[in-house]
């Protein structure tokens, strides 16, 4: 598990993270969601330690990521947004860089390579740039670290490898991981984000469940218009509209009108959340 | 697997093996993928089909054999065929008659 307690981070005298404060459970692959510049890479460097928090505590299964003590690198991994076109072919990346994992596993790599559709005999600094983010996905999965974080894994991807991804990361990855993903393209990932985090200016806004979100709140695909609706956005063929649950019904998340209500309505959403 | 409306995914699952044991195609006593492998399978969180099969254990339509896996109970098909023709005369058939009555047209015409 990690907790993130009061956690800060500014770039000089620019605060970006502020007051952070969540926990991360086993099992679970969290959508870490986030208008530009709020912060979300700064946390996911903190969490794999590249960066030192500058106040408050992220707790590892008791390590303090910034120590970066080499039995908790070897069990997780931070895939960037931006991947280095290495002189190499992307099996003998595999090989030589996957000696720094424990788990690493190349008959997983070469598995999920196929699976993506990608050359491992291909050089990488040949690869566009899609395919190179596909080498990486298969080599940060192949890994099999408890901990996985993936910074827009998605963007780069063409249209059959976002649900080959999608794929994946359910399939290879560990029953007791803990994944979080950063991510603008919310409709790469929907159904296999859950719980969602998302983050606000210096503030966490919501850490929920698809079952606590689709609890509290309803989201209504119809062509009859709400009175108190908190978001509402036409669609062809009518409006989607999110409103305050009041029945046992749940209904079918939709996390852009999900994202919107939540910027739209910050104080309230957190309060209903606010355990 | 595609998904549509606004009924919530596991839900969604949910029906799509109700509808596979009432086809004959999922026969009671078969075993069905287990939750990351269905969920690999159509691109959902395995947490998701978890409150799934939760839903559907709890119905009776399914059982767990401990480090086995899921399977298809004896009396799943009744289950499903009783629940559904429920569900069809509760909010189906009510919506179907709002319907038809809307463009005014006589049961009798399609029967």
């Amino acid at each position: 598990m990690i907790q993130i307690k009061d956690l800060g981070f500014s770039y000089g005298e620019k605060a970006v993270l502020k007051n952070i404060n969540m926990n991360l459970e086993e099992g679970r692959i969290y959508g870490l969601l986030g208008e530009n510049g709020v912060g979300k890479t700064t946390l996911l460097t903190l969490l794999c330690g590249l960066k030192k928090p500058q106040t408050g505590t992220i707790d590892v299964d008791g390590c303090k990521p910034y120590d970066r003590l080499p039995s908790f690198l070897s069990d997780q991994f931070y895939l960037s947004d931006e991947v280095p076109a290495v002189n190499m072919k992307a099996e003998d990346y595999a090989v030589t860089y996957g000696k720094f994992w424990e788990g690493f596993d190349l008959g997983k790599f070469n598995e999920i390579m196929e699976v993506l559709e990608n050359d491992p005999h291909q050089k990488m600094n040949k690869m566009s740039f899609g395919q190179l983010k596909k080498t990486y996905i298969a080599f940060a999965l192949a890994c099999n670290t408890k901990y996985l974080f993936m910074d827009e894994p998605t963007n780069g991807l063409d249209i059959p490898s976002k649900a080959q991804f999608r794929k994946a990361v359910t399939k290879y990855t560990r029953e007791d991981s803990v994944i979080l993903i950063s991510t603008h393209q919310v409709r790469d990932l929907e159904n296999i984000i859950d719980p969602i985090i998302i983050l606000d200016k210096q503030d966490v806004l919501m850490n929920a469940t698809i079952a606590e979100i689709s609890e509290k709140l309803y989201f209504d695909y119809t062509t009859e218009k709400v009175e108190d609706a908190l978001y509402s956005e036409m669609i062809p063929g009518g409006n989607i509209q999110v409103y305050l649950n009041q029945t046992e019904e749940e209904s079918k998340v939709n996390i852009e009108a999900l994202f919107n209500t939540v910027l739209k309505h910050k104080e309230l959403i957190k309060g209903i959340f606010n355990k | 697997m595609e998904f549509n409306g606004n009924k919530s995914i596991y839900l969604q699952i949910c029906d799509a093996i109700c509808e596979r044991i009432l086809s004959g195609d999922l026969a009671p006593d078969s075993r069905i993928p287990s939750v990351r492998e269905y969920g690999a399978e159509i691109g959902v969180n395995p947490n998701t089909v978890m409150r799934s099969y939760e839903k559907l254990t709890g119905e009776g339509i399914i059982y767990n054999r401990r480090g086995i896996g899921y399977f298809i109970s004896e009396d799943a098909p009744k289950i499903v065929l009783e629940s559904q023709r429920e569900e069809f005369m509760k909010n189906e058939l009510p919506q179907i008659l709002k319907r038809m009555k809307l463009l005014g047209i006589d049961p009798k015409e399609v029967l």
